[in-house]
Parts: structure tokens; sequence; C-alpha cells
């Protein structure tokens, strides 16, 4: 089983690599964001699928939990930033 | 209860991959958000609840009882946050001037005359 966690893991890191394609070089500001918001929720599951992998299972649900309320408010407060701001800095 | 977890794990990972495909290939900014949106909250959930039917396998002491009704909390939290988000970054995107894309070209919200903005 931890061999599938495992292969599950490494789907996900290509995916986030992927991603970042668009958080680096996104024609927007607001595409940078999404790119960032999405890695951070493909990490969140990275993070539990680590503590299953090394069977820390009660140590990495919590660092998921809080990786998570972190991504959402930063998320929350680069948008609120960017509404005063504006999306001219491409 | 393994194969309900594979299967579970398995669906996530494949909307994790539609999400970053609709990611990489859609054409404007309203549309990406619309594929990331969805396929992120559903892709988390799915994968989140696997984890959590496993960890209840695993260990069907108090123990793993607590990690799975800490793993369906990131579930429910990210339920309710993740749309909140995109809908912020949304309004966003719209009131500083992010047109939306059409097939022709043509611009189908007039910014100068009624605004978006308040």
């Amino acid at each position: 089983m931890e061999r599938f966690f495992l292969g599950i893991s490494i789907g996900l890191c290509v995916l986030i690599f992927l991603c970042l394609y668009r958080a680096v070089w996104g024609p927007t500001v607001f595409d940078r964001i999404i790119g960032a918001g999405f890695v951070g929720t493909k990490t969140t599951i990275l993070l539990v699928l680590m503590g299953f992998i090394y069977k820390r299972i009660d140590m990495f649900v919590d660092l998921a939990l809080v990786y998570s309320i972190l991504n959402f408010i930063g998320t929350l407060i680069i948008s609120k930033y960017f509404i005063k701001k504006g999306s001219h800095i491409h | 209860m393994i194969i309900i977890t594979v299967v579970f794990l398995l669906a996530g990972l494949f909307l994790f991959f539609a999400a970053t495909v609709g990611f990489l290939r859609f054409p404007d900014l309203y549309t990406r958000m619309h594929a990331t949106g969805k396929g992120d909250t559903l892709a988390l959930l799915l994968s989140v609840v696997g984890l959590a039917i496993y960890s209840l396998y695993q260990d069907s002491s108090w123990f793993g009882v607590v990690q799975s009704v800490k793993l369906i909390s990131i579930a429910v939290f990210w339920f309710i946050a993740s749309p909140t988000a995109t809908h912020a970054l949304l309004r966003s995107a719209f009131e500083s001037g992010v047109t939306p894309w059409t097939k022709d070209g043509k611009v189908i919200i007039d910014k100068t005359e009624n605004g978006g903005t308040k």
C-alpha cells in the first residue's frame, strides 16, 4: 500500500510541475494566484500521503490542516490586495 | 476496504489531472478559474475521504478514528473555503478589468459605460 501511495504522490508532483507553468508565466497576475492556490491544494494531499508513507499520520494531518488554512487565507488576502491595485501589472 | 481507498484516490488523481489540463489549456482567466475551482474541490474531497477510510481500516482504535475525523475536517473546511476564495478572486479580477474571452474577440462587457464596479 505504501508503494501505491508513493505512485499517487509522484503523479501529484508531476501535476504540480505542470501547474507551475501557469504560476510562473501566466498572462495576468490572477493566473499566478490561481496557480499558487492550486499547487497548495495538491500539496495538502501530498502531506497526508507523506504521513501515511512515514507512518506519522498524527503529525502530518495537523500540518495538512494548517497548510490548507494558510492557503485559503493567502489567496483571500492577495485577492483583496489586487482589487485596489488592478491587474495592469502583467 | 483497500479497494475503496484505491478507487477514491485514483478518482481524485484523475480529477486533479483534468483540472490541470483545463488550467493549462483554457483561453482566459474565468474559464481557467472554472476548471480549477471545481476540479480542485472535488478532487481534494475524494482523496481525503479515501485516506480517511484507509486510516480507519489500518487502526480502528480511537487513535485511527481521531485521525480520520481530522482528515474529514480538512475536506469540510476546504469545501467552504475553496468556493469563497474562488469567488473573491473572481470578483477582484472582474473589478480590476479583466475581460472575458469571446469567440469572435468582441468585448461583451463595456467597462466604461456602466462599469462593472460600483
